[in-house]
């Protein structure tokens, strides 16, 4: 089915450490090639979507045709502070606790 | 008729049994095989016992009950209960509880169902034999060396081996109806929107829907007409009616056509074939016409499915950040913030997943997502066109749950061969429209005698008439066996 013409450019491991880094996936270096190989092996399959011809077509994005269904406009309780925090990690007081945050999510 | 949800019900009704019986009962089958079987992750045994106590005193006492009144019924692992955990069979969630319960659970529990315990999955949903469990795998009752099939596979070996009167599963791509075929029993999977989503934790939420495992078709029409209808905390739930399903399941349908679409007849092992050859046969002898359907883009579903529901899923787990739940790496080396959600996250979710975020994460990236992501969901359309076509033509479409029966565990180690195990599942979910699998016959090639499933696909919200054939093929082809081990 696949159109070797179709095959997608070959992923670099500088993409897959990328795409890591956007997912927020720390990703060891010794992972790389074989998550470049994996990833590589379904993106080849996946290129047969390109022999699909698509023109005019409307994405859909959802089985549904729904639209802005709203709700009633009514206060309702909130979960109790306990119950919310009951899960997390760290906590100090009624807060979550985290590292520092300023100067964290550009590296 | 065998034991299904349904009669156990009624003889707790009738008093021929109680509840506690049953639950006791249920408590040490899984006592003796769950170590063995791994379908359960977590029981509730005192709770099930006090619960279905309260049932027989409220049974005693000449009280109405609810029409699931005292039934056991196992939950999978990705349905967020206040009882017990709820983990989705991964460390990210190794200690989570959820401080609410899932609108299903309310109402079941709400009918006098009595949750006896969460079941393994494929870690978050992903994957199709119930190895990608962080609880360990889960086997098959008909030959243990064989998988379950999965997602869904603790839910659907819990019913095989009779642990539970009835069990919820979730659908994203066939998780419901293969393992449900692989393990020989019932797995229905709703038209998108029947049921609330709310507390399902979220895989591909344009794609999922919970759905019932059973050991009958009146069990999966009776917890579908508890489950289905609006809900005001899922916007995405449909706001209709639900007809009644449970009084009119025994109805002979009226004359119906069934179609067999020519892009189901490739690649099955013989035994599947032969399974819906027989259907075949079944339905003529019921009056129906058999009709020849076009779904030429069946092979396309895999890879429109895995560009839709990677990239669903990259943005649903993004959720899981070490921070407000779930597991927080303990390592030094997270300096910042990034390096916590990075760190955590590479900690506690396993590799499948790891590699369905980053396809994910990559079909939405710049640059691509016109080539993939658009793309997927134009041919989405086209799908939903190809069956909407099928459909003017036959009410419902039958053909193979699973190209082949269970294969052995450690047997598939490549994701893509893995993948291809939903090739007539995944489409249904994509076109949102309901299916359901159906015990069929064995496979008797290997050793061991394992079961095959067919599968009837029908329109969207075409529940009534869908349960309705699947009832009246049951009752010809004589219902679910029972594993000897």
């Amino acid at each position: 089915m696949n159109d070797p013409n179709n095959q997608p450019a070959p992923l670099t491991i500088d993409d897959v450490r990328h795409v890591a880094k956007l997912a927020r996936l720390a990703v060891p270096q010794e992972r790389l090639a074989a998550l470049q190989h994996d990833l590589q092996a379904i993106l080849g399959h996946i290129a047969q979507l390109q022999s699909v011809n698509t023109d005019g077509l409307e994405p859909m994005a959802h089985p549904l045709t729904l639209t802005n269904r709203l709700g009633d406009d009514v206060p309702q309780p909130s979960m109790p502070i306990a119950d919310l925090l009951r899960n997390a990690p760290a906590v100090q007081g009624d807060f979550l606790a985290v590292p520092k945050v300023l100067g964290g999510e550009s590296s | 008729m065998n034991i299904d949800l349904v009669q156990v019900r009624d003889d707790i009704r009738t008093r021929k049994t109680t509840a506690r019986a049953t639950v006791d009962q249920t408590l040490a089958r899984i006592a003796r095989s769950n170590s063995q079987l791994n379908a359960y992750h977590e029981v509730f045994d005192d709770q099930a016992r006090a619960d279905a106590d309260r049932i027989d005193l409220d049974i005693a006492a000449g009280k109405s009950v609810g029409v699931l009144a005292g039934v056991p019924i196992a939950i999978k692992d990705n349905i967020v209960t206040r009882i017990g955990h709820t983990t989705c069979s991964s460390r990210i969630l190794e200690n989570y509880r959820s401080p609410f319960d899932a609108t299903v659970i309310n109402r079941l529990t709400q009918a006098g169902a009595i949750i006896v315990g969460k079941t393994n999955l494929d870690e978050f949903a992903m994957g199709s034999s119930c190895e990608k469990c962080a609880w360990g795998v889960v086997r098959n009752p008909w030959d243990i060396n064989r998988v379950p099939g999965g997602s869904s596979g603790g839910s659907a070996v819990a019913v095989a081996a009779n642990l539970c009167a009835a069990a919820l599963g979730s659908d994203t791509g066939g998780s419901i109806r293969q393992p449900a075929a692989l393990c020989g029993v019932v797995g229905f999977k709703p038209t998108y929107g029947r049921i609330s989503r709310y507390g399902l934790v979220a895989f591909g939420s344009s794609l999922d829907q919970i759905g019932p495992i059973t050991h009958s078709v009146r069990d999966a029409a009776l917890l579908y007409q508890c489950m289905a209808g609006d809900d005001p905390h899922d916007s995405t739930c449909a706001p209709r009616a639900v007809e009644d399903v449970v009084t009119t399941l025994e109805e002979t349908p009226r004359a119906f056509r069934v179609g067999l679409p020519v892009q189901y007849r490739k690649g099955n092992s013989p035994s599947v074939d032969a399974a819906v050859a027989r259907a075949v046969e079944f339905f003529k002898a019921m009056g129906a016409t058999i009709v020849d359907v076009d779904l030429p883009l069946t092979d396309v579903g895999i890879s429109t499915y895995y560009v839709i529901a990677p990239a669903e899923a990259s943005s649903n787990l993004a959720r899981f950040d070490g921070i407000r739940y779930g597991h927080r790496t303990k390592s030094n080396a997270a300096k910042d913030l990034f390096d916590l959600y990075a760190q955590s996250r590479a900690e506690g979710f396993g590799p499948e997943v790891q590699r369905r975020i980053m396809l994910g994460t990559y079909v939405l990236s710049a640059g691509y997502y016109d080539a993939y992501y658009r793309r997927a969901l134009q041919i989405r359309r086209l799908i939903k066109q190809e069956f909407d076509t099928a459909f003017a033509k036959c009410d419902v479409i039958l053909g193979p749950t699973s190209p082949t029966a269970a294969f052995s565990i450690g047997g598939m180690t490549d994701p893509l061969a893995m993948y291809m195990c939903d090739v007539y599942t995944v489409n249904t979910n994509i076109a949102g429209i309901c299916g359901i699998s159906l015990p069929a016959g064995f496979d008797e090639t290997s050793q061991m005698p394992l079961p095959v499933g067919i599968q009837l696909q029908a329109q969207a919200f075409a529940e009534p008439m869908l349960l309705k054939v699947a009832r009246a093929y049951e009752r010809v082809q004589g219902g679910r066996k029972y594993p000897t081990a």
